[in-house]
């Protein structure tokens, strides 16, 4: 798979990867940083896009689909993870549920939300503490391979992935080249 | 037959059942492939002393996700039934569910709600649904139109039939005692996950 990273924003391509990579399902609960990608989502046929009332709810309906022959991922922001350690604990993690997340990162470089600073802090650390792999994107040309790689390392392990978009990706003028 | 838009039974007047027993009757009903996700607690112990099929899942965590769960199964096989078997207490945590079920309606889907009120496997403290809430006016409002109280033995079966004929997505509470469960789930979620989807597989 070749991807013309020039032509194209980070949403695009994760478009692309999801579909390279069979990943059908979208659930998510939104952030005005995501909204390109879920635009683009919910306008393509290949996707079942469902948007719940909360996360907790979007990670049940991912892993369900999951274990019923189903690739799914589940779209979220920095204080929407903040409601997940219990469902990551109890669920996905002792059932060996390979749960991919999309993170939008909130609270950091110019966040004006008190609120989103604090909460913000506390994602990193939980997701070490459920051993979860994560990482943090910050350039447009590093999207494909993160992306594409966290997806398959999670389907191949049995287990769960964070995907990170830090502000460097998605409000920073988009050119790493 | 009452159906869903006029049955008029309300949580008070709907015969007060045994879960146990209720939960062998609908396990009874099913014909071989149906899916069945157990939410936490008493509802999955009794699930699993009904008999384990491997396309059940016993949900030991994650309070209130059983009706997603199955939301997920049923949305990545439409062409299976998949009943999700919750409490009162655990729902109560989740009321949105019932509005992306309303929203997606998924006809495969039936959930049925074991209310008894109390929050019994941490020493029977009263839920919200001893006092004011009735789950079935919530699920309607929610937009869930075939949602109901189940009266007696004779009209659970009634609408379990509906239901797992295809004609969901359908809601049934059912007025539950303070029995315990007949058994206990063995506590390993991996060995669950990979049965169930065994289960599913074909």
């Amino acid at each position: 798979m070749s991807v013309n990273t020039t032509a194209k924003t980070w949403a695009d391509i994760v478009v692309q990867v999801l579909k390279s990579n069979e990943v059908r399902l979208v659930t998510y609960v939104p952030d005005n940083v995501l909204s390109a990608l879920i635009k683009a989502l919910h306008a393509d046929p290949y996707f079942t896009v469902i948007c719940p009332a909360r996360e907790e709810e979007a990670v049940g309906i991912t892993v369900g689909a999951y274990m019923a022959g189903m690739r799914g991922i589940t779209l979220m922001q920095t204080s929407g993870f903040a409601t997940l350690p219990n469902a990551l604990a109890s669920l996905v993690r002792p059932y060996q549920l390979p749960l991919v997340m999309l993170i939008s990162e909130r609270g950091t470089m110019g966040d004006f939300q008190l609120g989103q600073a604090i909460v913000c802090r506390t994602m990193r650390p939980v997701l070490t503490s459920l051993g979860i792999e994560h990482f943090a994107i910050e350039r447009l040309d590093d999207v494909e391979f993160v992306v594409d790689r966290m997806i398959k390392q999670a389907f191949s392990t049995q287990e769960p992935a964070a995907i990170i978009l830090s502000p460097l990706l998605t409000k920073k003028s988009n050119t790493s080249q | 037959m009452t159906t869903f838009e006029k049955s008029t039974v309300t949580r008070s007047a709907a015969k007060v059942m045994n879960r146990s027993e209720m939960t062998q009757r609908l396990v009874a009903k099913l014909r071989s492939d149906e899916a069945v996700i157990g939410g936490i607690g008493n509802n999955n112990f009794d699930l699993w002393a009904s008999g384990q099929r491997p396309q059940n899942f016993y949900m030991l965590g994650s309070m209130g996700l059983a009706i997603p769960i199955a939301l997920g199964v049923a949305t990545a096989q439409p062409n299976r039934q998949v009943v999700a078997l919750e409490g009162d207490g655990s729902l109560l945590m989740q009321l949105g569910t019932l509005g992306t079920v309303a929203t997606l309606a998924p006809r495969n889907l039936l959930m049925v709600v074991w209310d008894n009120g109390i929050y019994q496997i941490t020493g029977s403290q009263k839920t919200l649904t001893s006092s004011t809430v009735d789950l079935v006016a919530i699920a309607r409002g929610a937009g869930i139109e075939q949602s109901a109280w189940a009266a007696d033995e004779a009209h659970f079966d009634s609408l379990v039939d509906r239901a797992l004929a295809g004609n969901g997505p359908v809601f049934i509470a059912v007025h539950t005692d303070n029995a315990k469960p007949v058994g206990v789930t063995e506590r390993d979620p991996a060995k669950i996950r990979q049965r169930f989807m065994e289960g599913l597989a074909n």
